[in-house]
């Protein structure tokens, strides 16, 4: 049998995808289920699976070649197929920043002719990404993976690896229910991953050096399909979104306290203050179904679910992957999938569920000691929270100086969607949750 | 096996029971079977099979109604509904040898009486053979259930009858008001229908069949009214009181009572556990809304008694009832069985057009807040229907449309409760819509009729 790989069409918006690499090798055994390539969309890195098993005969698009969605990539086939007929048409490869089919090396190929250097954004995410895809590679499975056409389906909407999941049908094999308690189960302790690139992440402890001077005099730098997403959507969102700001100064004391004994507890997963700060939020918002409502033109969107869209810095961009039903998830769950998301996410291993369907989001530069910002409402969200840095100040209470933790928190609210009353009184209920944070364990 | 100490005793050999005996003897078990009536049950000799019989006798004379149709002239022929009885009675006859068959083959004793729990490991029998005392190491209860009544209605099986007098009388009533219109009351209507009997069916609830889809019983409401059943839906029976001459039922909808005549009723409002002198109190068997509370594995609240059918609830189905049979028998001889999927159970109804489903109604599937898509198809675009003459209905598919689950099927017409069971084993190996249309059906057939609503659920019916 032979099976085209398409280039997936993964969100509503993409148009076109990259592949960053390929996993298997013309001429390897592919299983349906199989992790063949890993796609760059406008939004993040995610990987391929195939679709049916055979042999991976073709590669017709080159790590780098960008292609239109639906576009034949590759062939998977028995040996005895005959796929001549499809695999001679080249496909065009040419449609992004970068176009040499170059098999052996991921990076691409830089055309003689140009004067400056041109720097494929995804410079850095392709090692990175390899690194995970070793770290996580899966003991291959001795055989074929036993499991009903709905499980592998309910698997792949649910990013669950079907290698890993011990199936309770007969002989073994893997059903619907065996895919839905894995998915649902706190995941198991994220796969080791490297450290991720320190640029990102340190503050100004580091040494501080200057980079030696380029030889050019500048160079550009080609849009990475997510700068061209963030590009093209911010303008959409900053400019026809009345945005307005509700700043609070929250008391942090007993919410840092609380957070440092849940950190001393053996075996129970840790807890950040951004974790904190998104199970107030969620549960805030189901108080104020006013403040988790979108836009629609016609009406406002009322939601009953607190799915929280929580931004991630990579170097290429932001990526907001959602942490759906934080209303009802428990604050370790919180913690173990926040974590996870925002590991892969850096690693571009996010799957499409994981980013759509954010009612509210949260943006936390508080490891930047930002002292406070307001951040750009997400559409169609109605509101999001920028948080800055937990700090010790001096704080005046009956009378007397004394040093308190505190963090400024800001709701940058469409106002189509509420007014400032509900924005402030949304911003109140979570002030509180913060600070009788016992709550946030009920 | 010495004397009367079996390994296992099934009372009632019922579709349950008896299939729990066999695979009971199977798995090298000794047994007892206990049965106060024919082996069989009541699906055997006065449910399932007799009235199966007398449906296929409603479809031969439909069938020659219609001969014309079919540029067959038929003269002078004659319907004689004593005869359509006896050979109900034939049919039942020969499957209930079938079970004593089947216990001879397997080496199962069978005790003539009824059987009740003298003890966790006892069941006493009394009988025309004189009682006995059987030791079981574990015991199987399977004694069914019995038609219910509406309260202050006395089934007297002569003006007042239930489906028990309905399969035995051989003298047909002129007219007969059917109360309930679930299985058992819309297939009677059907066969007494085609033997010319003024038929009323009555229901409480807002329409005909009202566990299966709405559009299934809209149509069967439709069908039943074009042949000239009168079909009142939505109606509080308030009294029912038989006379010399006949009954007189009274009802009230909407606020207005009205006063039926007929010569019979036939109460159709379901069935209740028969549970009473089995001897359940004294051992404590715990008791769910009149039903016997079992485990996944069938077993009650009592360690080593077990009970299986219609007497544990859920859906009160024969096929049901076998399904937990083997659920029971292999729990007793020490395997770990894969319990009933309750939520996998076909329904059948046997009118015509026959009546089948499997899964959620589509407004249950709704409700249930999933994405859902619906493809339908009707019959009268399927090859083989239309050469049959057999155009009513449609089957109609309910699947989730994010991951092609198939959460529902509903089917009426030609053979539908054949057709159901692709999709009932579908459902057991979780194929999703496009297993299915992968899946090539031959031509031309009434199963083409799957295939092309479950295309029409993903948007892709050729035939439509």
């Amino acid at each position: 049998m032979i099976t085209k790989v398409m280039m997936p069409k993964l969100s509503d918006a993409m148009e076109t995808g990259k592949v960053i690499q390929w996993l298997k090798k013309e001429g390897e055994p592919v299983k349906g289920g199989d992790v063949i390539a890993e796609i760059e969309t406008d939004k993040a890195n995610v990987e391929l699976e195939a679709f049916g098993s055979g042999v991976l005969r073709k590669i017709l698009v080159q790590p780098g070649g960008q292609v239109p969605v639906g576009e034949l990539i590759g062939i998977i086939a028995d040996p005895s197929d005959d796929v001549s007929g499809l695999a001679t048409a080249p496909v065009a490869a040419n449609l992004g920043v970068s176009s040499a089919p170059a098999p052996s090396a991921p990076l691409v190929a830089v055309p003689d002719h140009e004067t400056y250097r041109s720097v494929p954004a995804t410079r850095t995410v392709v090692p990175a990404t390899r690194a995970v895809a070793v770290a996580a590679a899966p003991v291959p499975v001795a055989g074929r993976v036993k499991a009903s056409p709905l499980a592998r389906k309910v698997a792949g909407q649910a990013g669950v690896d079907l290698r890993l999941i011990q199936g309770s049908g007969p002989g073994g094999r893997i059903v619907r229910r065996d895919v839905e308690a894995a998915a649902t189960a706190p995941r198991m302790a994220p796969p080791p991953v490297p450290p991720a690139r320190p640029a990102a992440s340190v503050p100004a402890r580091a040494a501080f050096v200057v980079p030696p001077r380029p030889e050019a005099e500048y160079d550009d730098v080609a849009l990475s399909p997510i700068r061209t997403a963030i590009a093209k959507r911010m303008p959409l969102a900053k400019a026809p979104i009345p945005h307005f700001y509700v700043t609070a100064d929250v008391a942090m004391d007993r919410a840092w306290a609380l957070r440092a004994e849940l950190n001393a507890l053996e075996g129970q997963p840790k807890v950040s203050v951004n974790d904190l700060i998104i199970k107030a939020c969620a549960l805030a918002l189901l108080k104020n179904p006013g403040v988790n409502a979108s836009f629609q033109g016609q009406g406002i969107r009322v939601h009953h679910r607190a799915h929280i869209g929580v931004a991630v810095a990579l170097d290429e961009g932001l990526i907001t992957p959602v942490l759906r039903d934080c209303d009802v998830k428990p604050l370790g769950q919180i913690a173990v999938e926040s974590r996870d998301l925002a590991e892969r996410a850096r690693g571009g291993k996010l799957r499409v569920p994981e980013m759509t369907g954010a009612t509210f989001s949260i943006s936390n530069l508080g490891m930047f000691d930002v002292d406070e910002f307001s951040a750009i409402i997400n559409p169609p969200e109605g509101a999001i929270l920028a948080v800055g840095s937990v700090v010790e100040k001096p704080v005046v209470e009956n009378g007397e100086v004394r040093i308190g933790r505190r963090v400024k928190l800001t709701l940058s609210c469409d106002h189509r969607v509420m007014d400032g009353a509900m924005g402030a009184r949304f911003l109140q209920d979570v002030k509180r949750l913060l600070q009788e944070p016992l709550r946030l364990l009920a | 096996m010495a004397g009367n100490k079996f390994d296992v005793v099934v009372v009632g050999t019922g579709p349950g029971g008896y299939v729990a005996a066999i695979r009971c003897a199977q798995l090298g078990l000794t047994v007892a079977a206990v049965e106060d009536d024919r082996p069989g049950g009541v699906c055997l000799n006065w449910g399932c099979i007799p009235t199966k019989a007398l449906l296929r006798n409603a479809e031969v004379v439909g069938l020659l109604e219609r001969a014309a149709e079919f540029g067959i002239t038929v003269t002078g022929w004659q319907a004689d509904y004593a005869q359509a009885i006896q050979r109900s009675r034939r049919v039942a006859d020969r499957m209930a040898k079938g079970v004593e068959f089947l216990f001879r083959k397997n080496k199962i004793t069978l005790f003539h009486g009824t059987g009740s729990l003298a003890g966790r490991g006892t069941v006493a029998v009394t009988g025309k053979d004189g009682d006995q005392t059987l030791e079981a190491g574990a015991i199987i209860l399977g004694t069914g259930s019995e038609p219910k009544s509406l309260p202050g209605v006395v089934i007297d099986e002569t003006r007042i009858i239930s489906s028990n007098g309905a399969v035995r009388n051989e003298v047909k009533p002129a007219s007969l008001i059917i109360i309930g219109a679930g299985a058992v009351g819309m297939e009677f209507a059907d066969v007494y229908r085609a033997y010319g009997v003024e038929v009323t069916v009555l229901e409480a609830l807002p329409r005909v069949l009202p566990v299966e889809d709405e559009e299934v019983s809209a149509q069967i409401a439709r069908i039943f009214t074009r042949r000239g059943i009168a079909v009142k839906t939505g109606v509080k029976v308030r009294a029912v009181v038989s006379d010399k001459e006949g009954v007189s039922v009274e009802v009230e909808a909407e606020g207005k009572v009205e006063r039926l005549r007929a010569d019979q009723a036939l109460m159709a409002v379901g069935r209740a556990a028969r549970t009473k002198g089995l001897g359940l109190e004294a051992l404590r068997v715990d008791m769910e809304r009149g039903f016997v509370k079992v485990s996944p594995t069938m077993e009650t609240s009592v360690r080593g008694i077990y009970a299986i059918g219609d007497m544990a609830g859920n859906q009160l189905l024969a096929h049901k009832a076998m399904a937990e049979g083997v659920v029971a028998a292999e729990a007793i001889a020490g395997r770990s069985p894969r319990p009933v999927d309750y939520g996998n159970v076909p329904s059948c109804t046997y009118c015509r057009p026959q009546v089948a489903s499997i899964g959620l109604t589509e407004a249950r599937a709704r409700a249930s807040g999933q994405e859902v898509a619906v493809g339908r198809f009707p019959f009268a675009a399927n090859g083989k229907a239309v050469a049959l003459g057999e155009t009513d209905g449609f089957l109609k598919v309910v699947a989730d449309n994010k991951s092609g689950e198939i959460l529902g099927v509903h089917i009426v017409g030609p053979e539908a409760t054949e057709l159901i069971h692709e999709f009932v084993l579908g459902r057991t190996l979780e194929a999703t819509l496009e297993e299915l249309i992968h899946t090539i059906h031959a031509h031309p057939t009434l199963s083409e009729a799957a295939l092309e609503a479950t295309l029409a659920a993903l948007g892709q019916a050729i035939h439509m």
